[in-house]
């Protein structure tokens, strides 16, 4: 065993997403304290000058036309063949829709002990312990794996991006890994449709969840948004029963925006919604119930019924 | 085809969590236990596979605290054909590495084409379980999956990225597939319909392999996140909170 | 139609009839065989009469005394007579919109000779609906929140008693007495969990309360009743909540049962009665209090000077024909006027609100010009009250939002609970 981190860094589009530079940054850290290296590694096709990008101790770019886009098949043959070969201490994958399809399949694959949601990582006395959220976001467990090497995967933003950005030069191999035969074949990526307004680009956004209750609810919510001069945006749950386009979801799976306002009608906060906006400028949340988690991100809160509220500030906007 | 939905019985998160007297997890006692949600969705998408495809779906979980029936009763009202549940001595925290170790020895073997589970569980401390089911029944994984339409011997799925983008994979069977949401909302069986399946149906029992033991994490505390702060909460009624609201808009020069 | 003629006796004519050497024949002849009268085909009015509890379907005869009382057709183009005369011309009731429209008010089958009961009807054909999966949407929310959550609100079941804590005096909860009572006071979903409920509720504890009255709440272990959601053709779900709350009431010693809503009343004191079995006393609150009128009457002690109507809850009135202790407690107000509107009593409106009709308000709104509710606020500000009082928790969000709809925000609407209150601690409307 060694005292090296392999970082599995994501990209999407040609562009390496910031969770990759979230993690190298953490994991420099943690290697220093074991005297082992950060290694990023960068599976890709033509994406040598990207490779080059973070401020680990080295850089791994394998290169190979099966990995230009992610295919969870390849790149879980790649990462295994590199932890065989590394025997690293520590793997730390992205708690995204990348790392979530490899982080617990190389778990058992590898037999090595795994930590989903984790979104703090020290060393204490050369043990790692992994603070993951669970239970939605309700509860913090302090986890310590055993034995020699552990799997993690890591929440977006739970450690800055800067940290990890910088021009480590990247060394490119071969894939370690037969990637011939997969039975997982990318076929195609599949943009959403354009057309819609770009919420990442409104200063003021008025975003519905759950709480709405039904579709009729949603104009309500527009004559809102538009006296307030802001556009919608919603958590999963709306997006998913199509009361509104995909291109307004804030979140894990939608966009993260940073706009000057954010008021929340009937969010409660789950840790994939809060992903996608918790840096908003001024964050007001509206929320019957007292406990959701919301209020702990939320500047302003308020418990009052949402459509009551609402309405009132229609009528006082008018 | 013969579809397997793997589902877990998971703590309702939509109470207070109470903390058991260690500290160390949850008061299981003071807790319901409900489908995870994405596997309402592994369950649907099961249904409308088969409904356009054909086959059989067998829904199978493990019975953490007893009270599985209902859940295996519902998924039959909705559609599924077979049910069956992993049973023994069995109390809770169930972790994710056991819940996959059960799991794919009891659909080892039932042989099927399709296993179909939700991506991600509230519970899932030790990683979700579809990749690690993949793992055992040496099967291909794809997670984050929206769409799930079936030809020929391979599915053709969608896979989420941020931003409302989506990769589409076509994927060799049998397969393991991680389902964030149905093609459609998971649909309502009737609870007349639920009823009739609870008198009528019979649920196949399986032995967990109460040997294995996974101790890859020590649990040492587990306790309400420290929030660096919570929100300034604006009092009154409706129309003095929405004032309040406009007020502090305005501070701002957002009106 | 073949299918349809075997059903139907044919009728033959003869054009050229001789009787007895005398030639009778003509168009008034209908005895004799000839030309065959086809009859509409009445496959689809079977197969709702089919259905157990729907067979007065069937009876019909097209009198039409059904539609000028029916609280839907005065809104939009719905009929219980026309239900028949559409299932003859090939509408299939089981997928039609016609079917989730009826709020089971039973005005319509109170002027029936041939007594075709809707109120039986409307739930056997719902019943089969939703198990073939055509439910509108906004009612499969209502039943799908109700399964996981025990109330139609979708609020957590161990927030049913939260309300209490709002309270200015004590409200016992059973588990925690832990004696027998004389009242179990079934407090219901909406005045637990919404807002305008627990206004309702809190008005009630102080009443009981002053009352000196021996009482004690379920809390968490009260689940909705169901009544509404059987209506509305989720049988099974209306079973599992009898038995759960059946065996809540049977786990503790009471005299009486005392219910905030009729629909509740009509759940314990009908439907558990004939299909479980459970069979204790049982009153509707305005009649609890109307009995307690001498003990009540000196604590209302404050004038409240306001022209009141009264709409009658279906539940309560038609349903179970209570009718006077409503009014009996509005006219010991001091102070108060009771002014009646024209539908009142035997033939009060609908609010809107019941079997299912309470959670079906966008898709009824389609097929009708104005919510029952909002006809019926016109109502009430046309007979120039100022209050509309109420005795239904469905009621008072319902008739609230139809006031500001219809410009008539000056209209209040008050359950009969928060009137008295208000006449005994002197709080001003």
């Amino acid at each position: 065993m060694s005292n090296d981190i392999l970082v599995i860094a994501e990209h999407l589009g040609g562009k390496v997403a910031d969770i990759s530079y979230e993690m190298v940054g953490k994991a420099k850290e943690l290697a220093a304290a074991w005297g082992g290296q950060a290694i990023a590694v960068m599976l890709g096709s033509g994406m040598a000058e990207q490779a080059g990008t973070f401020a680990s101790d080295a850089t791994l770019y394998v290169d190979d036309p099966a990995l230009a886009e992610f295919n969870p098949e390849a790149y879980g043959r790649v990462v295994a063949a590199l932890v065989e070969e590394k025997s690293p201490r520590l793997v730390m994958f992205g708690s995204t829709s990348v790392g979530m399809d490899l982080a617990a399949w190389l778990s058992v694959k590898k037999d090595m002990p795994c930590v989903a949601y984790v979104n703090d990582l020290t060393v204490e006395d050369g043990e790692l312990v992994a603070t993951a959220q669970i239970y939605g976001g309700k509860m913090a467990a302090q986890c310590v794996p055993q034995g020699d090497a552990a799997v993690v995967s890591v929440m977006a933003g739970a450690f800055p991006a800067d940290a990890g950005r910088g021009s480590t030069a990247a060394e490119q191999i071969a894939s370690p890994a037969d990637l011939s035969d997969l039975k997982v074949r990318f076929v195609q990526m599949i943009m959403p449709e354009a057309g819609d307004v770009d919420i990442t680009a409104e200063e003021k956004l008025v975003a519905i969840g759950r709480g709405i209750g039904s579709e009729d609810n949603i104009e309500l919510a527009q004559e809102l948004a538009e006296a307030l001069g802001a556009e919608l945006a919603a958590s999963r749950p709306i997006t998913d029963a199509g009361w509104l386009p995909k291109t307004r979801q804030v979140g894990k799976s939608g966009v993260t925006v940073k706009p000057k306002l954010y008021l929340m009608l009937g969010i409660s906060g789950a840790p994939e919604h809060l992903e996608g906006m918790k840096d908003a400028e001024l964050i007001i949340a509206i929320n019957t119930d007292e406990n959701a988690p919301i209020f702990d991100v939320a500047h302003y809160g308020a418990t009052q019924d949402l459509f009551d509220v609402a309405e009132a500030m229609l009528e006082a906007l008018e | 085809m013969n579809i397997v939905v793997a589902i877990k019985h998971v703590p309702s998160t939509a109470d207070e969590l109470e903390l058991n007297d260690d500290g160390t997890n949850l008061d299981f006692d003071e807790v319901d236990f409900v489908l995870n949600e994405f596997d309402e969705h592994a369950i649907e998408q099961a249904v409308l596979v088969k409904e356009a495809a054909g086959g059989e779906v067998t829904v199978v979980g493990v019975d953490v605290i007893e009270e599985l029936d209902g859940v295996l009763h519902t998924a039959l009202a909705k559609g599924a054909d077979k049910a069956a549940k992993i049973v023994g001595d069995i109390e809770p925290p169930i972790n994710s590495h056991t819940h996959a170790r059960w799991l794919a020895d009891a659909i080892g073997e039932m042989g099927p084409d399709l296993v179909l589970t939700g991506v991600q569980a509230v519970d899932d401390l030790d990683g979700q379980i579809g990749p690690m089911l993949a793992a055992h029944l040496d099967m291909p994984y794809v997670g984050v999956v929206t769409g799930v339409s079936a030809s020929n011997g391979s599915v053709t799925v969608h896979k989420e990225y941020p931003g409302g983008v989506m990769a589409e994979f076509e994927v060799s069977l049998p397969a393991v597939i991680g389902v964030q949401a149905a093609e459609k909302p998971p649909r309502y069986a009737p609870i007349s319909k639920i009823r009739q399946m609870a008198k009528s149906a019979e649920i196949e029992e399986i032995d967990a392999d109460e040997d294995f033991e996974y101790e890859g994490c020590e649990l040492r505390q587990m306790a309400k996140p420290v929030s660096a702060g919570h929100a300034e909460m604006l009092e009154g009624d409706a129309e003095e909170v929405a004032e309040k609201i406009i007020a502090l808009l305005e501070d701002r020069g957002l009106l | 139609m073949d299918a349809g003629l075997d059903k139907v006796d044919a009728i033959w004519e003869k054009e050229v009839a001789i009787v007895d050497g005398i030639d009778i024949s003509g168009p008034w002849n209908r005895m004799f065989e000839q030309r065959v009268v086809w009859e509409y085909t009445p496959e689809l009015i079977d197969k709702v009469a089919a259905l157990p509890g729907a067979e007065s379907f069937s009876w019909c005869y097209q009198c039409a005394k059904c539609v000028p009382v029916c609280p839907v057709d005065m809104v939009g183009d719905y009929g219980p007579r026309k239900l028949y005369r559409k299932a003859q011309t090939g509408v299939d009731l089981f997928t039609s919109d016609d079917l989730w429209l009826c709020t089971t008010c039973m005005n319509c089958v109170r002027v029936c000779k041939k007594v075709v009961d809707m109120v039986k009807i409307m739930p056997a054909v719902r019943e089969q609906a939703v198990l073939d999966g055509f439910v509108p949407e906004e009612l499969q929310k209502a039943f799908e929140d109700t399964a996981k959550y025990g109330n139609p609100l979708g609020q957590s079941q161990r927030k049913r008693a939260a309300w209490t804590k709002k309270s200015d005096v004590p409200v016992p909860i059973m588990k925690d007495l832990k004696r027998p009572v004389d009242v179990l006071w079934y407090v219901g979903s909406y005045p637990s969990y919404h807002p305008r409920g627990i206004d309702a509720a809190l008005a009630a504890a102080r009443i009981f309360h002053a009352l000196g009255v021996d009482y004690g709440i379920l809390g968490r272990e009260e689940k909705d009743d169901g009544d509404s959601q059987r209506l509305a053709g989720e049988t099974g779900l209306f079973e599992m909540l009898a038995e759960h709350n059946i065996s809540m009431f049977e786990k503790y010693e009471w005299n009486l049962m005392v219910v905030t809503g009729p629909h509740e009343y009509n759940a314990f004191k009908k439907e558990y009665k004939q299909r479980f079995g459970f069979d204790r006393p049982i009153q509707h609150y305005t009649q609890f209090l109307a009995d307690r009128l001498d003990d009540l009457k000196p604590l209302l002690k404050h004038e409240v000077p306001l022209k009141v109507t009264f709409h009658d809850p279906c539940y309560l009135g038609r349903h179970h024909g209570e009718y006077d202790a409503p009014r009996a407690l509005l006219q010991a107000i001091p102070g108060l006027e009771l002014i009646e509107m024209g539908r009142c009593r035997e033939n009060g409106y609908c609010c809107g609100g019941g079997g299912g009709g309470m959670w079906l308000d966008s898709f009824t709104q389609n097929h009708t010009v104005m919510r029952l509710s909002e006809r019926r606020v016109l109502e009430a500000a046309a007979y120039g009250a100022e209050v509309l009082a109420v005795a239904c928790p469905f009621e008072v969000s319902r008739f609230e939002d139809a006031a500001k709809s219809t410009g008539n925000d000056q209209l209040r609407v008050l359950d009969i609970l928060e009137l008295l209150d208000m006449s005994m601690r002197g709080v001003s409307a």
